[in-house]
């Protein structure tokens, strides 16, 4: 039995924001506000005071790599690192060696997660057999097995036929497709946003429109085929404006973007460090500009950290050789506090529900919310802890991050997944 | 400006601060004008480059080439030999990164040698300013990737002024292929900040209309700018770096866009016509341009040694300047 005292209760699905005392107990959420009278004495008390009390984050794209790549991460190392970013919650993708695409696969994830008892885990599992984007996986066996989501990503769902019948199928399980958007033939080789500085960088470039064309084509595949698709990350402002319009014609779709998307620019990869080549590929200030008032006025519905481990090694190889990616759960909360709270254009209850309220309805999962009954999946966060990046602190495997060395606000001090303290600061 | 040098003497300029040459974006004007000096006086001092200059010597360069060449490496070498400095040469097939080391402790094992510079040629953009922060000696970009070239920028720039006697107020321009192209970044951004005209040419799919962005002309017909031209430099078309063909064949470019006898007879009458080769003959250049007299590309080469000379004294630091 856990009570936290004093600390700011913010739950969107309330709407709750106010200080207020939580009770827990059997893993549940209790009573907001319990009386004295139903407290046993010898319940555990957590000092809130000028903190927040927030449902568990929940992480709709994190990379586990294992198996096969625990060199980047393990299912360990990756819940760790997800519980000290208060994510109670992560749906882990299915690029890993051998792919997510069997009900073996799925439970070998399963019962690594709970072995590690760290946060809860649900896979995304393949949405074609191997990832190889050619013929649809076992989708009805993978759902048996508890796949809660279908997926090719990172690599995008670029076979119109195959997505199209993905979509259909998965109507019958109602689970969601998300696909990564992006036309390959027009990513070609690029490793930056192109732009002009990709151009007086002479480094090959992604432009915005291999995003735009895949999210457009995705959008006319929801209406044909009454499917539910995600899509994300997404990062310009083309297929932002595709989603708004989309979304006032009652198209069913829901996207997602990652923090770092708002915070870096493409100004970045004037230093030709490879810890800035990220996917989506961070970009220039017009597309920064639009995503942040889309994750703002709801057409973006919900944050997806994009945590992507990759070993020290295969960074240091040279620009255009280096693997994207960069590691995110420890740091994800405290990027849109830094960027979008501090600076007053989004409130901590906006910032939730897009953290742990809307990724729960998306992945049709428990969570994002403080209702007693609900489970007790809780982070608490001191909005106004100053800290710095540094490699030590990261319980992921790798340390690639371009924040290295960064100056964050906002730090998770305990997460409690089911009723029990998984992390303290 | 006054870099501080005498018609006879060199004496070290006392505002340089550089210890890396590693693109001509973030060089001023005035440092551009240093290197342009110091080369200048160098060929006084030197014969033409012919004559060696021992300001330098017990010094070591490394020459660290990751891609091919012939005349940028040998003319690295041939600057530090001038100026008395030892080279050292290493490349990738004779080297460790066949077996997985990465370039950077390539470039300290060889700095752990005991050289001052290190002259980095890379397929990689960035390369060199990646080395620069990792080593204690110089780094010399000799290249890297689609990003620049700053010491052919260079010596195409003095060629220019040694030619014309000023860049400022001239018009030049950079045809081909700008998309992949080095040599047309470092020429751009020199020429630009010494107030020259700066105009790109080729075709749309290799010459972005971003660069308007930096004050230089876009342009996809040669034929309408010529007349104004007063120097054209004919960049390779770099067939090596092109993911797709951005053209439909090479015939199609050369007559829309090679420099040929007739051209030259709508040019104006002294325009110079300068190429950083190794040149396609018959396709940007047809042979009776390149050997023809407006041609300075022989120049060039001799210029090639100067600036690198220039580069190599400049970047030692003043402790070495004569007595």
């Amino acid at each position: 039995m856990l009570l936290i005292e004093g600390g700011r209760l913010i739950d969107p699905r309330g709407p709750l924001d106010r200080v207020a005392r939580l009770l827990v107990t059997d893993g549940r959420i209790k009573a907001i506000d319990p009386s004295d009278g139903d407290l046993p004495p010898d319940i555990v008390r957590i000092d809130a005071r000028d903190r927040l009390v927030v449902p568990g984050l929940i992480d709709l794209g994190t990379e586990l790599r294992e198996p096969g790549r625990e060199e980047d991460e393990t299912i360990q190392t990756g819940c760790a690192a997800a519980v000290a970013g208060g994510y109670t919650t992560i749906l882990c993708a299915a690029n890993t060696d051998p792919p997510i695409d069997t009900p073996a696969a799925v439970e070998f994830v399963r019962q690594k997660a709970a072995r590690a008892d760290r946060c809860r885990v649900h896979v995304i599992a393949c949405a074609s057999k191997g990832r190889e984007g050619n013929q649809l996986a076992e989708i009805g066996l993978l759902v048996e097995a508890g796949a809660v989501a279908f997926s090719d990503a990172p690599r995008p769902m670029a076979n119109s036929a195959l997505l199209k019948l993905a979509l259909e199928y998965c109507r019958m399980f109602d689970r969601p497709i998300f696909d990564r958007p992006e036309v390959p033939e027009l990513a070609g080789s690029g490793v930056m946003h192109q732009g002009y500085i990709s151009l007086i960088l002479g480094l090959p470039g992604l432009p915005a429109e291999a995003e735009d064309l895949a999210v457009a084509r995705d959008l006319r595949l929801i209406e044909a085929t009454g499917g539910r698709l995600h899509v994300g990350p997404v990062s310009t402002m083309g297929s932002i404006d595709l989603l708004r319009r989309a979304k006032s014609r009652g198209i069913r779709v829901t996207a997602s973007l990652c923090p770092q998307s708002l915070a870096l620019g493409d100004e970045e990869l004037r230093s030709f460090d490879s810890s800035y080549k990220v996917l989506p590929p961070l970009r220039s200030i017009k597309h920064r500009e639009a995503a942040t008032e889309a994750i703002l006025d709801g057409t973006i519905d919900c944050f997806v950290s994009g945590h992507t481990p990759r070993a020290q090694e295969k960074k240091l190889a040279d620009l255009l050789e280096a693997p994207f990616g960069m590691i995110s759960l420890e740091t994800s909360l405290a990027l849109v506090c830094t960027h979008l709270i501090r600076s007053g254009r989004m409130s901590w209850l906006q910032a939730i529900e897009r953290m742990s309220t809307k990724p729960a309805e998306i992945a049709g999962i428990s969570g994002g919310s403080l209702a007693p009954g609900a489970p007790a999946d809780l982070a608490i966060i001191d909005p106004d802890c100053r800290w710095v990046v540094t490699p030590d602190q990261m319980r992921s495997r790798s340390i690639n991050t371009p924040l290295l060395e960064r100056e964050l606000y906002g730090r998770v001090t305990h997460t409690i997944v089911g009723g029990s303290i998984k992390y303290r600061l | 400006m006054s870099s501080g040098l005498t018609t006879d003497k060199l004496q070290y300029p006392a505002n340089w601060r550089r210890r890396h040459l590693l693109d001509l974006e973030s060089l001023s004007a005035e440092e551009l004008e240093t290197l342009l000096d110091v080369a200048e006086r160098l060929k006084h001092l030197t014969d033409g480059g012919r004559r060696t200059l021992p300001l330098l010597t017990g010094r070591t360069l490394a020459n660290l080439f990751f891609e091919n060449s012939t005349r940028t490496r040998n003319s690295f070498s041939l600057a530090a030999r001038r100026l008395g400095a030892g080279t050292v040469e290493f490349s990738p097939s004779g080297s460790s990164t066949a077996k997985g080391e990465t370039i950077i402790d390539t470039a300290k094992t060889i700095e752990a040698m005991g050289v001052d510079w290190v002259v980095v040629r890379h397929r990689v953009p960035g390369t060199p300013h990646l080395l620069s922060r990792q080593l204690d000696c110089s780094v010399l970009s000799a290249g890297d990737g689609a990003h620049e070239h700053p010491t052919q920028g260079l010596l195409d720039i003095l060629t220019i002024k040694q030619h014309r006697g000023r860049i400022a107020g001239l018009t030049v321009a950079l045809v081909g292929d700008i998309a992949h192209s080095r040599t047309a970044r470092s020429n751009l951004w020199g020429l630009k900040k010494l107030g020259a005209h700066v105009i790109v040419c080729g075709p749309a799919t290799l010459v972005s209309r971003d660069w308007e962005r930096l004050g230089i002309e876009v342009c996809y017909d040669l034929d309408s700018i010529l007349p104004r031209c007063d120097v054209l430099n004919l960049l390779r078309i770099q067939f090596e770096r092109q993911a797709a063909r951005p053209f439909p064949s090479v015939h199609e470019y050369a007559l829309l866009y090679a420099m040929t006898a007739e051209r030259m007879g709508r040019s104006k009458p002294d325009i110079l016509i300068m190429a950083p080769g190794p040149i396609n003959r018959g396709v940007e250049i047809t042979p009776e341009v390149a050997d023809g007299p407006h041609s300075v590309i022989l120049h060039q080469v001799t210029n090639g040694i100067l600036v690198r000379m220039a580069a190599l004294w400049l970047l030692a630091g003043p402790g070495d300047s004569p007595k």
